[in-house]
């Protein structure tokens, strides 16, 4: 493999992790919403090169899957449902936007030290493909626990999710990944029509999951 | 392709999912539930004739002597429980819990939960698996929420997020099996089929499995309700219908302790890496220590026993994390006997929830006076959950925490006092439940006491006499398994 094709690879990949650094520090929900289309678009592309160097074709389906529905259709639509419900104000972070992004850094870190020791064998793409994978599904994570909101916590899922398709599409001749990954398309979906569908605001009249957490159903 | 064992594994997946798409379109009728009902059966059938005719492992599907006990489990559970589904269902759409359009997303998602139970269980591809403990995910989220109360929105949307993340992290760790395995078998999907990975474990690098499994133990585990990844678990029982707490409980519990035990044999057959087995030990522990103290603060009904199998869960990882011949044959044996009697548990607590209108206990007391059979059903339930002789689990915990003691004195001691624990917990609800004077409504109950009596008599037998000819195959399957 020319050294070009990895450089590029390593780009998007890497692009991807600036990007979830960027999606940790949005305090409006606009902000946020476009964001994730570009964490999706980053993605996408990252998939077509790695379907392109890898003569995968069918790997372009699953780019296909994330640039249409993750970068297009699910921003659109939860930006109608924002403006529906008429939470568009501001984010409030449990814990300050300077020391997520220090704990996103130590995530960074650390996936890095445990994922190239270890993968010496899977060969170069994989093993920086992998460390960054791990690292962008830490920054999901990150991002799910350091938000209250349920939108957030959604974005937060699906970027984990842009993560493992990095990861999968990472590892060389790997089956099944376009089932996977419309699998996950699906999950993703329900997801996005959960919010709306169950009308999270006509029942608790926020979509801050603090207040579901008085329906604990263990009233004495 | 043309054995009668190709067959069978083909009709244990289509008969669901033809009565999936059926159950779908037909307009609400009396015949749907007996149409559900027929389904289950069937796969049933299509199952037991496992045991008489068994396919050749392909690159997506395998039977092989562990998987059969678990499918031949889950769709017995899984019949008896649509048994009850249509008497339970039918009471709902009187009192207007359930509308007739809800009613049919109900069967079809039943139906779905079976085919993606079974896939899971029968899947050879780790990915695939992967995908088929995922639908499941999704279709007992779908109907977790099915009443579309504040707290079953929560449960579910807690359930869809814990769960998603944990299927996430799951995939993570199936992916860089895959990498280890990619280096050895080659890229393809026998780098993904499990009977080819169970056989060049050896060669596998080790610290890649490691880092592989400590995700699929996390992930899966997110699934099996293992403390501290349990939190979804007792909403999503409490407040889903009760079928589905029953089949929570019976069987995708058990599906996902599958997943985690299809790897931890992987792990176990390479030398080089980290043994699966304390990791699971101190999970399980976990789990059973916390479920056994939470299990005293409960005041609903269905999240008591929600908790309760939490604990169960724990004990059987635990039995497996012990390894060993005769730790594996208590903990098989144990969660089949802990899936027939919870799922029993849960039949009685449904019908008991209905006629009294309320899930805490405190409105719910001295059941054998107002509701006999009722009373008496969940009073042997309880028995045997705790563990009391003659019911079959008394036989599974004694074998695990005696195995145990041989090899692990402290750890033994701390599994038999929280087995106590919880023993004292339940004993004291259920003093409460069942005897004194009855409170609420006392109208008859109009269940089916079939399949509470039916399961709890094959606990019941269990503890008092285990055919020979399944004790030996108890035994060959946990001799395969260490």
């Amino acid at each position: 493999m020319d050294r070009l094709a990895l450089d590029v690879a390593h780009l998007f990949a890497g692009g991807l992790v600036l990007v979830s650094f960027m999606l940790l520090y949005q305090d409006r929900m606009f902000g946020l919403l476009n964001t994730f289309a570009l964490h999706a678009l980053v993605v996408s592309l990252s998939v077509a090169w790695q379907a392109y160097i890898q003569h995968a074709p069918h790997l372009y389906i699953t780019a296909a899957i994330a640039l249409v529905v993750k970068a297009f259709v699910i921003p659109v639509v939860l930006h109608r449902i924002i403006v529906r419900l008429g939470i568009h104000r501001t984010i409030e972070p449990v814990v300050g936007i300077g020391l997520t992004m220090l704990a996103g850094i130590g995530l960074v870190a650390l996936s890095i030290m445990v994922m190239l020791p270890i993968t010496a064998e899977a060969g170069t793409l994989a093993r920086e493909d992998l460390a960054f994978a791990l690292s962008v599904m830490l920054l999901g994570l990150l991002m799910m626990v350091s938000r209250h909101n349920a939108v957030s916590q959604v974005i937060g899922f699906m970027s984990i999710e842009n993560g493992l398709i990095l990861a999968a599409t990472g590892a060389k001749g790997m089956p099944l990944v376009v089932e996977i990954s419309v699998a996950f398309s699906i999950l993703v979906a329900l997801i996005v029509i959960g919010i709306f569908l169950f009308r999270i605001r006509e029942r608790f009249d926020t979509v801050d999951i603090h207040t579901l957490d008085q329906y604990r159903g263990e009233r004495p | 392709m043309t054995e009668p064992g190709d067959y069978l594994v083909r009709a244990i997946l289509i008969i669901p999912a033809l009565a999936a798409a059926l159950l779908a379109l037909l307009p609400d009728d009396r015949t749907t539930a007996r149409l559900n009902v027929l389904g289950t059966f069937l796969t049933l059938a299509a199952a037991v004739g496992l045991f008489v005719a068994r396919p050749a492992p392909g690159p997506f599907l395998i039977v092989d002597d562990l998987n059969v006990v678990f499918i031949v489990l889950s769709t017995f559970v899984g019949f008896t429980t649509s048994v009850f589904s249509g008497s339970y269902i039918a009471h709902e759409l009187e009192v207007g819990r359930l509308t007739p359009t809800y009613l049919r997303f109900y069967h079809a998602m039943y139906q779905t939960l079976m085919f993606a139970m079974n896939l899971a269980l029968l899947s050879n591809n780790v990915g695939l698996m992967w995908v088929a403990v995922e639908l499941a995910t999704l279709t007992t989220v779908l109907m977790v929420g099915i009443y579309r109360t504040p707290a079953a929105l929560e449960a579910a949307w807690k359930y869809f997020l814990l769960g998603s993340v944990g299927i996430a992290l799951a995939l993570f760790g199936t992916i860089l099996v895959y990498l280890a395995a990619r280096t050895v078998v080659g890229e393809g999907l026998d780098a993904m089929a499990w009977n080819v990975l169970v056989e060049r474990a050896p060669e596998f690098d080790p610290a890649l499995l490691n880092l592989s499994f400590v995700f699929l133990l996390l992930g899966y585990g997110t699934k099996v309700g293992l403390a501290p990844l349990h939190a979804w678990l007792p909403d999503a029982h409490a407040e889903g219908p009760t079928p589905i707490s029953a089949v929570l409980s019976g069987l995708l519990l058990n599906v996902a302790l599958f997943a985690v035990l299809r790897f931890k044999t992987i792990m176990s057959a390479n030398p080089g890496a980290l043994a699966p087995g304390p990791l699971m030990v101190s999970l399980g522990l976990l789990s059973v220590v916390f479920a056994s103290f939470m299990l005293y603060r409960r005041h609903d009904i269905k999240r008591m026993f929600a908790y309760s199998s939490i604990e169960h869960m724990g004990i059987i990882t635990f039995a497996f994390g012990m390894g060993g011949p005769l730790a594996n044959f208590a903990g098989l044996l144990h969660m089949t006997l802990h899936s027939l009697t919870k799922s029993a548990i849960f039949f009685c607590v449904g019908h008991i929830a209905q006629v009294k209108g309320t899930q805490q206990m405190a409105d719910i007391r001295g059941l054998t006076v107002s509701h006999p059979v009722l009373g008496w059903g969940l009073t042997l339930g309880v028995v045997a959950i705790v563990g009391l002789p003659p019911m079959g689990i008394f036989m599974t915990e004694f074998l695990i925490v005696t195995s145990t003691f041989a090899r692990e004195p402290v750890l033994a001691v701390l599994l038999g006092l929280s087995i106590l624990v919880a023993l004292g917990a339940l004993l004291l609800r259920l003093n409460g439940l069942a005897f004194g004077d009855p409170y609420g409504s006392s109208e008859p109950a109009k269940a089916s006491f079939v399949p509470v009596f039916a399961h709890l008599a094959l606990v019941l037998a269990a503890g008092i006499w285990l055919p020979p000819a399944l004790v030996a195959w108890f035994q060959h399957v946990a001799t395969r398994l260490s």
